[in-house]
């Protein structure tokens, strides 16, 4: 736990009125970020010589809907020097955008990708932005809470565009 | 002068050799792989989806069916989660029946990776011995679950059943014979000079480069990396378990081969372990809000008729609160991130995938190298489909 109230620390030191919230539910600590400061607080994290959050073990979306903002985007960080993992949340809007990690860390290209995907969230400065799991023109984003389980046309026959 | 420009060619998805439904279109300069682009998504299932429509019980089986060779593993992870998320403590026994059904199964993993593996690269006898092994683990699931593919063995607070009688025998003696059987397939192997030429040098990433990309389990550690969550993050009494990891030191293929054999070993010693400490006692958590309770009760007992039927319709109600619950299943750190809003079924459960980002990683091993290095390279990140597209 120490080293995780040691980024916790630094963090605030460094970035005063980014880390808008601390929190730890069965020993895991979560840091609610500004969404401005993302890619910088990252880079920090990453780079500082005491905490190397070196590998993105995960990056998600949850979606939030019909709260507003409508989504999070979680970055799982982990450090191999201290064996420690940290969560950062930030919050986004449905038609707004966010800075890309993958100059960071080359693992969220794919997240990222995949979150585009499924949530339709626009990372700026990613250097591939496609569709990942889904084909190329689907439309729609189904991990969205509004979009049907079944599928928005379940009930009609599904014949491709050619 | 002749004009010289790429060619592109598509690999997959029905190909042999791309273990499933991987699509990857190469860019070759004569032989040489400029560019690679992986295409993934074919067996698109949308379990995190469907998730968010099921109880937390229901969930236990769509784990299953993502990477079917390694379906206890899977079951293992989830159920992990839930039980941080209600904050339950799961009985000795049962957390030894979960290591020793987890590490068999990476056994059969393993061995349904180094078969195809070998097969790929051209070995084609390996396939049968190994098959012959997975046989007798599958087997053993079949008796203790029921299932030999997706047993679905893991319950949330413990497992379904007990070893039924006579099992530990035909463990015992699986346990016993293994060793030999990891020697058979290194005589044919290890020391192979055609088998040599094909892995070693081949599909290397460095140690910073595989952190960077987010790999982890054998493919990581084949880069010298010692990281397995078991050692980092042990559940389900890991710590209690005497093992090592192995790593590798260049990074090709070959290390990631010989990584995953020295492991087989280790998850071999751990079962091993697991039936001598065996302890006595339940298999399921008592607590009357997640478990089911026993079957003669539900038959006698009205009280225990009226939970068995809240539990299966209506499942249990967690706090509000996001737990991130990882386990090295065997193609790395499978992790599951549950988002509970108080309601009885997840508001989100994202799955981490150890295939879809050793898979990402997959162009910056193989551009620059010959073509018919890329099916050595594939069959060393060891990745099933079923699990990167869930």
């Amino acid at each position: 736990m120490a080293e995780i109230n040691l980024a916790v620390k630094k963090l605030e030191e460094k970035f005063p009125n980014s880390v808008l919230e601390v929190k730890t539910f069965r020993g895991e600590t979560t840091l609610n970020v500004s969404k401005e400061k993302v890619v910088e607080i990252c880079k920090f994290l990453y780079s500082d010589p005491d905490l190397q959050f070196q590998m993105l073990t995960d990056l998600c979306a949850v979606d939030f809907f019909p709260e507003r903002p409508r989504f999070e985007v979680v970055y799982l960080l982990y450090s191999m020097k201290n064996n420690e993992r940290l969560r950062l949340k930030t919050r986004v809007e449905e038609n707004e955008s966010i800075l890309s990690v993958e100059s960071i860390w080359k693992a969220a290209n794919w997240l990222e990708r995949e979150v585009y995907d499924l949530f339709g969230i626009h990372f700026v400065n990613h250097p591939d932005l496609r569709r990942i799991l889904l084909w190329d023109g689907f439309h729609g984003h189904p991990l969205r809470k509004d979009y049907p389980v079944e599928g928005p046309d379940f009930d009609k026959p599904f014949v491709p565009e050619v | 002068m002749a004009e010289t420009r790429l060619m592109t060619i598509n690999m997959g998805p029905q190909h042999p050799a791309t273990h499933g439904v991987l699509r990857l279109v190469l860019e070759l300069d004569g032989e040489v792989i400029v560019k690679a682009v992986p295409h993934i998504g074919h067996l698109h299932r949308g379990v995190e989806k469907l998730a968010e429509s099921k109880t937390y019980h229901q969930v236990i089986p769509l784990t299953d069916r993502l990477d079917y060779t390694n379906a206890m593993g899977n079951n293992l992870g989830y159920v992990l989660a839930v039980e941080k998320l209600l904050g339950i403590e799961v009985p000795k026994r049962a957390q030894y029946l979960r290591v020793m059904m987890a590490e068999l199964q990476r056994i059969a993993a393993h061995l349904i990776w180094l078969g195809t593996h070998a097969l790929d690269i051209g070995a084609m006898t390996l396939l049968f011995y190994n098959f012959r092994e997975r046989e007798e683990v599958l087997r053993i699931f079949e008796e203790v679950a029921g299932g030999r593919l997706t047993p679905t063995y893991m319950r949330i607070g413990g497992v379904s059943k007990d070893l039924p009688d006579g099992i530990t025998d035909k463990i015992w003696s699986f346990v016993r014979a293994f060793p030999d059987h990891i020697k058979e397939y290194e005589t044919l192997l290890t020391k192979n000079v055609i088998w040599l030429k094909r892995t070693q040098g081949i599909g290397i990433i460095s140690k910073e480069d595989a952190i960077n990309w987010g790999m982890t389990g054998p493919s990581l550690r084949g880069s010298g990396v010692k990281y397995d969550v078991r050692k980092a993050f042990p559940y389900s009494s890991y710590d209690e378990f005497d093992f090592d990891i192995p790593i590798g030191s260049v990074g090709d293929v070959y290390d990631r081969y010989i990584v995953r054999l020295r492991e087989m070993e280790w998850s071999n010693a751990i079962v091993e372990q697991a039936l001598e400490r065996l302890p006595q006692g339940p298999i399921l958590s008592d607590n009357p809000w997640v478990a089911l309770p026993p079957k003669d009760h539900v038959l006698k007992d009205i009280d225990a008729l009226i939970r068995q039927f809240k539990i299966a319709s209506e499942g249990f109600q967690p706090p509000k609160g996001e737990v991130y619950v990882s386990v090295e299943a065997s193609k790395g750190e499978l992790g599951y991130y549950l988002v509970s809003d108080g309601s009885n079924r997840p508001m989100r459960m994202r799955i981490r995938p150890p295939s879809f980002l050793n898979l990402s990683a997959l162009p910056k091993m193989i551009e620059g190298s010959l073509i018919a290095d890329v099916i050595s390279a594939i069959g060393s990140i060891d990745i099933v489909l079923g699990e990167i597209d869930r």
